[in-house]
């Protein structure tokens, strides 16, 4: 990706060049030859040409839609990671970035992540509103509170790269760094496995899951009072009133936080709140183990 | 030393003395100096705190301020230079005295109105400094939410409540301009027969109008959701942070425009006196202002390629704000072809507009990058950003506004500058400019984000050449302070048309009378009719005023 960033961004340097040049030129050339040389001159006026404007409209406007459809295909692809991609959760707050693996490993300021890979970021904030800026991969997404953003990179060489955060966010903004770490496989797996507590996300979301309840309601087949979560994740629901939603981890987070909000066709609107007791790495942790229950299920049917 | 001596006459300046003839004057052309000490004023006092910035980013640490200092400096800066400076520069001063003088009217239509518009300006800045002076704020300029509604703990409200104010002193502003364009015409003054400056003043004051209530309201929503905890932007209270972008961006995009049209309106009549010559292309160069005006509205979403709006709307609003680069660089395009086959002379007021035209180019390509949306991912955010909108803003708006107080210093006050001195400055301002505001695109580039108080050793060597620069440029600001203070009284008398400009501003005295014109001027060609003797293209003809 940085490669296809920066050959658009010398065909713009190139193009920039080139008209700033012509401008230059021009400008000295006419200011020089057509300089004042009486006090009493008077030139004959130039009304204008009509050719002239509509090539010197036509030209740029042909230039600026190449650039347009070749930054909107690069534009795509940053927000299109591949299916393949790991998937870590990054929390933001003022003024520091956590990250947690799917493993259950947690780090603070830092993430590890293994050569060649794919890497997806499940990203929130706990206030107000950061931006995941990783400078040597040319990407960035804003972090915003109550909802979740994504950004994908594929590290493509070991190495230690800067993290920024690139949203103002208040008093300690420029120390909201960190770096990301490029392991190599085998490397970044004994990393994972170190200082492992053997939890992994989906089995801290499952204990968490256990312990606010959920179970009673979001039985595996579904009670009268609550759907079955078994297989949920990424189907598209009917929800009451008609309209539907498609079950990602914004739905998801949302029927956490504001269970009313859309309730699923056939169920009364009788979940409770659970905004402000579960943090948001919790929420993430919960996240992952609704997700575990499709992956179980798609293995399931596989076979 | 003897002094050079003004013939005793009349007007507007001598008419009557004494603080209440200009606190309570409705002349047009006394409230645009009442404009010019403020904004001045605001100018310098927004310069100050970009020195302090610079001066701490000289090093990697934050050894000059703390890292809350540092982030009120720079919000400082923003908020004082964008609202009390650079909106209201040209148009307040520039367009107050000008507007009616270009198409041979007496005042604005509504100079009482004209007067109010001073004093709200000057209770929203009243507020703005109280803010300041009471500890500041921490923001930003775009004052993003949650962290202004909820979070920041400065004067937020107060510099809100300052914003919002001055807000209706731009609003008044353009209403008057509009109405005075479309009625106050001089006989024979027809559309197509006005100065660009005209046009592209016509077209801010449709921005003014439309888009600074957007604002107002707004920052409306933030004053309410901080005060009284209303849910409006901050998603714990039920409300959405990326509303007040895109409700922010409708207006500010927009603004932009409203600082760099009425510069190249300037630039306009610059290029015309000091090439003698018609504007290539005018009526292409009139319509380009609208269709800025227009489509203007339409980008806002291109400041929020990384906000988390839909990819969707992120390509709508990238191709928009292409289509928006296209009448810009229409009008440096037909700028450049009206030097061919002039006459060309390199007044100072001249070396500001040709100063204008390279920077302002260098401003609107590198507004491609941004428009460019695999590109501004990487940028977006970081001192490329910094440096494209100054390039725009003080590359385009500050160079434009000087070359105008040079050109029309001799209209308003009767006096010459001095010429050698003001070409220097200029020189000065954009070889400060340049090596200031150049290096940070390399540095946003390699990555550093903006707004950082400390910063990583690697991106020092750019940091001092930007903070070198910016010491040049500063001597450049003070220049022109120093020297026009000082024409005031030992200036050349200037005569009335001492450029030998076309413009019905030139063909009455210098300084005019309070009225404007002795007798009613009567126009018979379009603008810039170099070709022509005033005589031919202006008869007056009985006395305005019995």
């Amino acid at each position: 990706m940085a490669t296809r960033v920066d050959t658009l961004f010398f065909f713009l340097v190139a193009v920039s060049v080139f008209f700033v040049a012509l401008i230059f030129c021009l400008i000295v050339v006419f200011a020089v030859k057509y300089r004042r040389r009486a006090e009493d001159e008077r030139p004959a006026p130039i009304e204008g040409n009509f050719w002239l404007e509509v090539v010197w409209s036509v030209i740029p406007l042909g230039l600026t839609m190449v650039m347009f459809v070749w930054g909107a295909i690069i534009y795509f692809d940053i927000f299109s990671p591949p299916n393949d991609a790991l998937e870590i959760s990054i929390v933001g707050r003022q003024w520091m970035w956590k990250a947690q693996h799917p493993e259950g490993q947690s780090e603070i300021n830092e993430l590890h992540v293994p050569l060649g890979q794919p890497v997806r970021l499940m990203m929130t904030s706990e206030d107000v509103i950061h931006d995941f800026f990783l400078p040597a991969f040319r990407v960035k997404q804003d972090v915003l509170p109550g909802r979740y953003t994504t950004l994908w990179f594929e590290p493509t060489k070991a190495g230690e790269y800067p993290l920024y955060c690139a949203e103002y966010c208040g008093t300690q903004h420029s120390g909201m760094i960190g770096r990301v770490v490029v392991l190599e496989p085998a490397e970044f797996q004994k990393w994972l496995s170190g200082g492992a507590t053997g939890m992994s996300m989906a089995d801290l979301g499952a204990s968490l899951f256990q312990r606010f309840g959920c179970q009673t309601c979001h039985r595996a087949g579904g009670t009268i009072q609550g759907p079955s979560l078994t297989g949920l994740f990424g189907k598209t629901v009917q929800l009451e009133g008609g309209a539907t939603v498609i079950v990602d981890e914004d739905y998801i987070r949302e029927s956490i936080v504001d269970p009313r909000a859309k309730i699923v066709a056939g169920y009364q609107p009788i979940m409770p709140t659970f905004k402000g007791l579960i943090s948001e790495e919790g929420l993430l942790q919960l996240i992952a183990y609704i997700k575990s229950l499709s992956a179980a299920e798609r293995a399931q049917s596989k076979k | 030393m003897s002094l050079p001596e003004i013939e005793h006459r009349e007007h507007y300046l001598n008419i009557n003395y004494g603080i209440r003839s200009w606190l309570l004057t409705t002349d047009h052309k006394r409230i645009a100096w009442l404009y010019l000490l403020s904004v001045t004023f605001f100018f310098f006092i927004g310069g100050l705190f970009a020195t302090l910035v610079r001066l701490e980013l000289m090093t990697p640490q934050g050894d000059l301020v703390q890292a809350e200092t540092y982030n009120k400096l720079f919000t400082m800066h923003g908020v004082t230079m964008v609202f009390f400076f650079l909106i209201p520069a040209i148009p307040a001063v520039l367009g107050n005295f000008l507007v009616p003088m270009m198409i041979g009217a007496r005042d604005l239509a509504f100079p009482r109105l004209n007067l109010a518009s001073w004093y709200i300006f000057i209770l929203g800045g009243a507020f703005t400094l109280t803010a300041a002076a009471a500890g500041g704020v921490d923001t930003g300029w775009t004052f993003y939410t949650p962290y202004s509604s909820i979070y920041s703990n400065t004067h937020v409200v107060l510099t809100v409540v300052g914003v919002f104010v001055t807000g209706f002193s731009s609003i008044l502003t353009g209403l008057n301009f509009i109405v005075t364009i479309h009625k106050m015409r001089a006989p024979g003054m027809t559309w197509f027969r006005l100065p660009l400056f005209i046009w592209s003043h016509y077209a801010t004051s449709i921005i003014f109008i439309l888009g600074t209530p957007v604002i107002a309201i707004t920052l409306v929503l933030v004053g309410l959701e901080r005060i009284f905890g209303l849910g409006i932007f901050d998603p714990a209270l039920g409300g959405d942070p990326v509303l007040f972008q895109h409700l922010f961006w409708f207006y500010s995009h927009p603004a932009v425009y409203i600082m760099v049209l009425p510069a190249m309106g300037v630039v306009s009549e610059l290029i015309a006196c000091f090439s003698r010559k018609r504007i290539f292309g005018y009526t292409v160069v009139a319509f380009a202002s609208l269709a800025i005006a227009v489509i203007g509205f339409l980008v806002w979403g291109h400041h929020m390629f990384v906000s988390g709006q839909s990819v969707h709307a992120g390509m709508i609003f990238s191709l928009l704000s292409f289509l928006v680069a296209i009448p810009s660089a229409i009008k440096v395009f037909n700028w450049t072809a009206t030097l061919y086959k002039g006459s060309v002379s390199y007044d100072a007021p001249m070396l500001y507009a040709l100063g204008f035209i390279g920077l302002f180019t260098i401003g609107g390509l590198t507004g491609l990058f941004l428009a460019t949306l695999g590109v501004d991912v990487h940028v977006h955010d970081t001192y490329f950003i910094v440096a494209h909108f100054h390039y725009i803003m003080v590359g385009g708006s500050v160079m434009g506004y000087l070359g105008g107080i040079h050109f029309w210093w001799p209209k308003m006050t009767g006096r010459t500058y001095p010429e050698g001195w003001a070409r220097l400055a200029a020189l000065i301002i954009f070889i400060g400019f340049n090596l200031t505001f150049f290096p940070q695109f390399v540095l946003g580039y390699i990555g550093m984000p903006r707004r950082y108080h400390v910063y990583p050793p690697e991106f020092q060597v750019l940091n001092v050449m930007s903070t070198a620069g910016a010491s040049i440029l500063a001597v450049g600001y003070l220049l022109p302070l120093v020297y026009l203070i000082w024409s005031l009284r030992y200036g050349a008398v200037a005569g009335a048309n001492p450029w030998g400009a076309r413009g019905l501003e030139w063909q009455t005295s210098s300084p005019p009378p309070t009225s404007n014109f002795d007798r009613t001027p009567v126009v018979t060609e379009g603008a810039y009719a170099y070709e022509k003797d005033p005589e031919e293209i202006y008869t007056f003809r009985k006395p305005a005023h019995v």
